[in-house]
């Protein structure tokens, strides 16, 4: 009994392990019968690790699964670990190219930022508040503590939940930029995602916090900005102020790979442009 | 006759206060085991409730497509295993290595104990810090980036110490005239332990093994730092060392808390109580049928 | 002959390795954290680190007070452990004397399998169960709050007291509680007089078990407490020690990342505390039995 026992998990890992080889075997017999003799499509492979905003996560996705499709060796992979976590890592190379949700600051040195895309970041409130629409001054106020019950702007009698993100989140480093409140807000709750964020406002009745517009949906509501809806179009043409690049960050005088040169080239391509309005965002003019 | 008192009558011929102490007690431990079944049933059902609808075979055996709007967790299973298995193949022979090396060659009682405290609180330390350390170490220093190599190293020094405790505790049990009878008959000692020792350990290697294992299905601090929650399909045994790699755990965290999807997270939870379930029967079994054998 | 006496000298030589790696990986670990962790308390300072009240780390002139975490910690173990080994106690009580045999062997399966579940999903259904209930009955702004994750914490350390404290009390020789019942005791009177005393060793081993998972869980406590660097309020939002290296961990850099190495190093401290806390006491313990 014992020696079945070990005879079947031998087989359970042999067939996991050969599974494995057994793939590699074919992917690395088909590019040596392609006659070719300039780099053709399917040679391109290996990994591409991205890493870095939370915001970007669907933009990241579909362009990754769009250039995986077309170049079926390489993997790209992500992490989502916030915009400062990206630049760190593309810092200290521990990912191919770093996602940041905004621009480098001037002490960041040592990297190029690619913009990839424009986005904006929404002011989501529950969908049962009524309150539809905030100017700049309304909105930092709440932020800073100083206005504590939706009445004062134009709600109903309740407290106000503010809810943010994480000290190294790209998207709560553009709002308090615009919005003006660096260093002074005062958050309920800071989450590390700007899913969490969405999800914690869709779950509060009197929450107040703000999200990538391309990872907003209908479980929330995006109240309009000094009279201008979160929309793609305000946002490209620039009345939605409340906006910031999506950038690719990668370090000044490292070598990519060539697959990862690959998935830069094509985000920015305008095959590109068609997934990245998909997934919510802009692409870059 | 006289002796055959039932326990009722028994409680007539006691002070009040005493009927007191002895209801009221008894009251708080049928309470405590209500609320502590409550708990048991509403956990697993709810859990069951809400995450079974969405496990599909579809959801089992395919790959998260955004464009499609599709989900799939097949990655990250075959991630589980890659990372259980690297981490067990690292692991258990420099484990019981070492656990052989502290029972039967180490000399000093002074450098055995101190092992065995250093291993007796490295079980404790949490697993956020081991995420630290293993993040700083293998993914920047040793340049491994976000990798199931990465992961799966800082696991082994995870469940090192308590592979290194069972074992040992299991050496120990095997009664030293074993060990004197086969050194009488001119065995040596390598062959002693090979032949006479190893085979009684194994049940207790094996428990200890697959406690490791549960550990494993079950860390997520730690693996979400050091191997990253990629979702992307790599069947490739060595390649996908080199991936970033999300196993259930770290994508149940993933899939609330970044993107908010709560039926995904209840399924992925479905699947991990089912795991979780099979590793304990299986614990149970292991040790049944190796005791009787060995 | 000689060939075995090749093979011995190899596995000598093999099992003298194995045991250096697990000497190197097991006190590697310890020094790297304390090699980490100090230059950050050096450069803060001892008395501002810990006793520090403001955490501010990517301020334009950051500080590093890390009092809030510590209480923080303290406080939410403490009432996990209020509320869990109470109960936990209790319902091994349940387990070991009360409950018939069948009874006994259904229910312990089902708490190893919650001991054995992982810690996130206690955190999914604290999140979406407990968040809200908590908002709703206790009228608060938002229901990720200290109470919460001492909930949560609780739920997680029940199966672990359970099974620790139901194995203790399993040991207790028969002969103790017959000769208790003998003299006229009630059988509570025996499980509390007799048997939770003479089994206190392993029901303490069970609690500080209960106590290191409460003070080391992160990612259960993230999806619940809210994650605000506060002082602890029950019902406001807070960070404890473990959350606030999780928190800003994958982006620290520069001082910010070694203080978060010295978080790490505090945490390691406690925990090496309760570790010689429980020694001491084992022994105390097992010295009166003699």
């Amino acid at each position: 009994m014992k020696k079945v026992i070990s005879i079947a998990l031998a087989a359970v890992m042999c067939l996991v392990l050969f599974a494995g080889c057994a793939s590699n075997t074919n992917t690395a017999a088909s590019p040596s019968t392609a006659p070719s003799v300039a780099p053709t499509e399917e040679t391109l492979s290996g990994t591409v690790s991205t890493n870095g905003s939370t915001s970007m996560e669907k933009v990241i996705a579909a362009l990754s699964e769009a250039f995986m499709a077309k170049y079926p060796d390489v993997v790209v992979t992500y992490d989502a670990t916030g915009s400062g976590a990206g630049i760190t890592a593309a810092t200290e190379g521990s990912a191919d190219i770093g996602l940041a949700s905004r621009d480098l600051k001037t002490e960041e040195t040592g990297l190029d930022a690619t913009v990839i895309a424009i986005d904006g970041i929404a002011i989501i409130v529950n969908k049962s508040n009524t309150v539809a629409d905030l100017t700049l001054e309304q909105i930092a106020s709440l932020a800073k503590g100083e206005v504590t019950n939706w009445k004062e702007v134009g709600g109903a009698d309740a407290p106000v939940v503010f809810i943010g993100r994480e000290a190294g989140s790209g998207t709560r480093d553009g709002f308090e930029a615009i919005v003006d409140v660096k260093d002074a807000c005062k958050y309920e709750q800071e989450l590390t995602s700007t899913g969490a964020v969405i999800a914690a406002v869709a779950a509060n009745a009197n929450a107040i916090g703000y999200a990538s517009l391309s990872a907003v949906n209908d479980t929330v509501t995006a109240i309009k900005v000094n009279g201008v809806a979160c929309t793609e179009a305000t946002v490209l043409d620039g009345s939605y102020k409340i906006q910031r690049d999506f950038n690719m960050i990668t370090k000044q005088g490292a070598e990519l790979s060539s697959a990862a040169k690959a998935f830069m080239e094509f985000a920015l391509s305008d095959e590109a442009a068609s997934i990245i309005e998909k997934a919510g965002a802009i692409p870059p003019k | 006759m006289r002796n055959k008192r039932p326990a009722q009558s028994l409680n007539s011929r006691i002070s009040a206060k005493r009927r007191l102490y002895d209801t009221s007690l008894k009251a708080l431990i049928y309470i405590s085991a209500g609320i502590t079944l409550l708990l048991l049933i509403g956990l697993i059902g709810y859990i069951f409730y809400r995450g079974l609808p969405h496990v599909s075979w579809e959801f089992l055996t395919t790959q998260r497509k955004v464009l499609e709007d599709k989900i799939g967790i097949f990655p990250n299973i075959l991630f589980t295993l890659y990372t259980i298995v690297t981490a067990l193949v690292i692991a258990l022979p420099i484990g019981i290595g070492a656990a052989i090396y502290l029972n039967e060659y180490a000399k000093q009682k002074g450098l055995v104990r101190f092992i065995e405290f250093s291993t007796e609180t490295l079980t404790g330390i949490p697993s956020i810090i081991y995420g630290l350390v293993g993040m700083l170490f293998f993914c920047q220093k040793l340049g491994l980036k976000s990798s199931i190599l990465a992961g799966s190293l800082t696991l082994v020094i995870m469940i090192l110490p308590s592979i290194i405790r069972t074992t040992q505790e299991s050496l120990k049990t095997t009664p030293q005239s074993y060990r004197d009878g086969a050194a009488a008959l001119g065995a040596t000692k390598w062959y002693a332990i090979r032949t006479i020792v190893l085979p009684c350990t194994i049940d207790g290697i094996v428990s200890g093994g697959i406690l490791a294992v549960g550990r494993i299905v079950g860390e997520s601090a730690a693996l979400l730092f050091t191997a990253g929650a990629g979702y992307v399909l790599v069947t490739n045994y060595i390649k996908a060392l080199s991936v970033s790699g999300g196993t259930l755990s770290v994508m149940l965290y993933v899939y609330v808390m970044e993107n908010g999807q709560f039926d995904v997270g209840f399924a992925i939870a479905s699947i991990l109580m089912i795991l979780v379930l099979i590793i304990n029967i299986s614990a149970k079994v292991a040790k049944k049928r190796l005791k009787r054998l060995g | 002959m000689k060939a075995r006496n090749i093979t011995e000298k190899v596995m000598n030589l093999i099992f003298i390795i194995c045991g250096m790696i697990s000497i190197i990986a097991v006190v590697g670990i310890s020094a790297y954290m304390i090699i980490s962790g100090l230059p950050a308390i050096k450069e803060i300072g001892l008395t501002k680190f810990l006793l520090g009240q403001v955490w501010k780390s990517t301020a334009s002139e950051p500080q590093f007070g890390i009092l809030p975490f510590i209480l923080s910690s303290i406080t939410a173990t403490f009432g996990a452990v209020l509320i869990g080994v109470p109960i936990g106690l209790l319902m091994s009580v349940f387990l070991s004397k009360i409950a018939g045999p069948k009874v006994a062997s259904t229910v312990r399966p089902a708490v190893e399998l919650l001991a054995g579940i992982p810690s996130v999903v206690y955190g999914l259904v604290g999140m979406i169960v407990l968040v809200p209930f908590v908002m709703e009955v206790f009228k608060v702004k938002s229901g990720s709050t200290l109470f919460t994750a001492m909930i949560v914490l609780a739920v997680m350390i029940l199966p672990s007291i359970v099974s620790v404290s139901e194995n203790a009390l399993n040991a207790v020789p028969k002969k103790f509680e017959e000769a208790s019942l003998a003299l006229g005791a009630t059988k509570i009177e025996t499980i509390f007089k007799v048997s939770i005393p003479a089994a206190r060793s392993g029901i303490t081993a069970g609690i500080v078990l209960g106590i290191g998972r409460a003070i080391g869980e992160a990612m259960a406590v993230m999806m619940v407490a809210g994650n605000v660097a506060n002082m602890p309020k029950l019902f406001g939002s807070v960070r404890l020690l473990t959350t606030a290296i999780s928190s800003e961990m994958s982006y620290a850099s520069g001082l910010q990342k070694q203080a978060l190495f010295s978080i790490g190093l505090v945490l390691f401290v406690f925990i090496m505390i309760i570790n010689v806390i429980l020694n001491t006491l084992l022994k105390g313990g097992s010295r009166n039995e003699k």
